[in-house]
């Protein structure tokens, strides 16, 4: 032990820089851990595009595809149904889609690519429940309309261009996911440009 | 030769003066009454999850594809095992129960105020984990409410701004709850958690035994060694460890030693909650579908929601707030204010008298409001958020903060009784 006097500064520098140091290698040893939280290759892959066969929708139903565990609706819906969306827009929290739930092509009044086929992910956007459809006695929910989605967690309502009610518990319109047409009858539902 | 071994042992490990210290020489008030179970009682609930919990690992598999099946396996083909699992699925419930009558118990005494507001916190963080460790565990059975549930939950995160989805993604660790989600519950539930918890019960006590319990009459049982206030010949009947007394700064009245006079007591408590918990577990195990849901007898399905998706009931009372605001980030925040108003009751409530028995009228009314509030709105959370209930449950929301809000204003310059110098 050498006796010379305590230089207070060189002391200060070195518990201040091993701080740093040892602080950035305990950040560094974190990241592994929060990362292998993230969704893993495996799970990325599953979360990837789905096709489905349309050709033997009828007018008026509803088909659930499985995208990233989510169901997705189709629906064919018929005339009646376009009409009626016009109807109630007044009853509509955002009856022009401009909140950003769709890809662009789809911020119309049907919020679809072609008027007659809807699709959309079937999950409530306000805890995630998935909604069922009404497709006749909707007018128990809001006066005057035919059909349309009804959640049973919540009571959210949407049109059948899945455009939410007022004064319900879900914020937005249900969301519709990117989905593009191979031909007359296959949907692609989860990827919008370039070739699948 | 048995002395000498304790004694080599003594010296280096002081066994024997913790034990006095924590237990056989710690000064208790002599007025403790049934409300005073609830804390061995939530000891003794903990114990009981975590011997069934491990006992149910042995045969449960932690994943999408087996959970169920599991679960299943465990009730029919396991000796035993419907027994093991009732006692651990009844055991939440029961912790619950307990630890709210804890909870109730530290507000009717004012058992948080200063020196305890520590202590207080503790409890709260106590009671985080064990909302927590509820949740992750109601999803191991991979039921369809387990599924449904835990997608309502985990979507409460995914209402914060900008960062709510991404959350919510690093939460699951899929697009969807999924098998990477169920693994991970699972060891959060049965290593993590656990661990959390039983850390934090050792804080809870240590800085409960620092600080002294408080009593039904909220008065100290340690006063300066003044004169001011002398022992009688019942106080001196006792020998407490020294570190209670100060050196001498204190002395204790009113005080018997917490063995074996508050053991043996705790044991009729023991005794009694036994009863009713051996009786829900053999007759109402289910809980009238309130403990383990009717949905969750059918395994989970990402297609098909549950036509009505309610908590466990012991998360009802925030869920019913949650509901009540119709913006759904500022629901979740609500949520959480009402859990943060109850940790921060010692500073909130700015009286100096401690028990209700000797605060105001105003004061009891207002804690009779939260206990109706709380009640009503765990009725709410459980019934469909339709018309007239969600107008309800904003009323009773309202009165929950209100109980808070009101305590602050009246608590400063607040007419309080005399208090007593002695426990009554």
């Amino acid at each position: 032990m050498s006796n010379a006097p305590v230089d207070h500064g060189r002391r200060r520098f070195l518990t201040i820089a091993t701080s740093v140091v040892g602080g950035v290698g305990a950040v560094g040893a974190a990241v592994p851990f929060v990362a292998s939280w993230m969704p893993s290759e495996k799970a990325k892959q599953a979360g990837a595009a789905v096709s489905a066969d349309i050709s033997k929708l009828e007018p008026g139903q509803l088909i659930r595809v499985e995208w990233r565990g989510k169901p997705v609706w189709i629906v064919k819906r018929p005339q009646a149904m376009l009409d009626e969306l016009a109807t109630h827009e007044d009853k509509l929290r955002d009856p022009a889609s401009e909140v950003e739930q769709q890809p662009a092509y789809a911020q119309n009044r049907h919020r679809s690519k072609k008027p007659e086929i809807f699709v959309a992910v079937g999950i409530c956007t306000h805890l995630g429940c998935s909604p069922t459809y009404i497709a006749n006695d909707f007018a128990a929910q809001v006066e005057g309309v035919t059909s349309g989605f009804f959640c049973p967690c919540h009571g959210s309502k949407f049109d059948m261009a899945g455009r939410v009610f007022q004064s319900v518990p879900a914020p937005k319109n249900l969301q519709i996911p990117p989905y593009m047409f191979i031909d007359d009858n296959t949907i692609v539902i989860g990827e919008d440009e370039g070739t699948v | 030769m048995f002395k000498n071994l304790m004694s080599w042992i003594e010296y280096r490990l002081p066994f024997m003066d913790k034990m006095n210290l924590h237990v056989m020489q710690y000064p208790a008030p002599k007025n403790f009454n049934f409300w005073y179970f609830f804390g061995s009682l939530a000891m003794l609930v903990l114990v009981n999850q975590i011997l069934t919990g491990i006992w149910l690992t042995m045969n449960y598999v932690p994943s999408a594809e087996g959970a169920f099946a599991s679960v299943e396996y465990i009730m029919r083909d396991v000796d035993y095992g419907w027994l093991l699992r009732y006692m651990h699925s009844t055991g939440a419930s029961a912790f619950f129960v307990v630890v709210y009558l804890h909870m109730l118990r530290g507000m009717m005494y004012g058992s948080y105020q200063k020196p305890r507001e520590l202590l207080w916190i503790f409890g709260m963080l106590i009671f985080l984990v064990l909302m927590a460790e509820a949740f992750m565990g109601y999803l191991l059975p991979w039921g369809q409410m387990s599924f449904w549930g835990a997608q309502v939950i985990i979507g409460i995160f995914g209402t914060i701004p900008f960062v709510g989805e991404d959350l919510t993604l690093w939460i699951r660790g899929d697009y969807v709850i999924s098998g990477a989600t169920l693994n991970r519950f699972f060891a959060l539930h049965v290593i993590a958690l656990p661990l959390v918890l039983v850390i934090l019960v050792f804080l809870h006590i240590m800085a409960l035994h620092e600080v002294g319990s408080n009593n039904p009459d909220g008065i100290d049982i340690k006063k300066d060694n003044d004169g001011s206030v002398a022992q009688t010949e019942a106080d001196k009947k006792f020998t407490f460890h020294q570190y209670f007394t100060r050196g001498g700064k204190k002395v204790i009245v009113d005080a018997i030693p917490f063995h074996p006079y508050y053991t043996v007591k705790d044991l009729v408590g023991v005794a009694g909650f036994l009863l009713i918990f051996a009786w829900v577990i053999f007759f109402f195990p289910e809980g009238g579908g309130y403990f383990l849901e009717p949905p969750n007898f059918e395994p989970a399905n990402a297609l098909k929601t549950p036509a009505h998706i309610a908590p466990v009931w012991y998360f009802t009372p925030f869920y019913a707030i949650l509901r009540a605001i119709p913006h759904p980030f500022m629901g979740a925040v609500a949520m959480f204010a009402a859990i943060l108003a109850l940790a921060l009751l010692p500073w909130l409530d700015r009286g100096k008298v401690r028990s209700m028995r000797y605060r105001s009228g105003l004061h009891t009314a207002n804690l009779i409001n939260f206990c109706i509030s709380f009640v009503a709105l765990g009725v709410l959370g459980v019934l469909p958020a339709e018309g007239v209930y969600t107008l309800m449950a904003q009323i009773f929301s309202f009165t929950y903060f209100g109980f808070f809000i009101l305590l602050w204003f009246y608590s400063k310059n607040e007419k309080t009784k005399p208090l007593p110098v002695r426990l009554t």
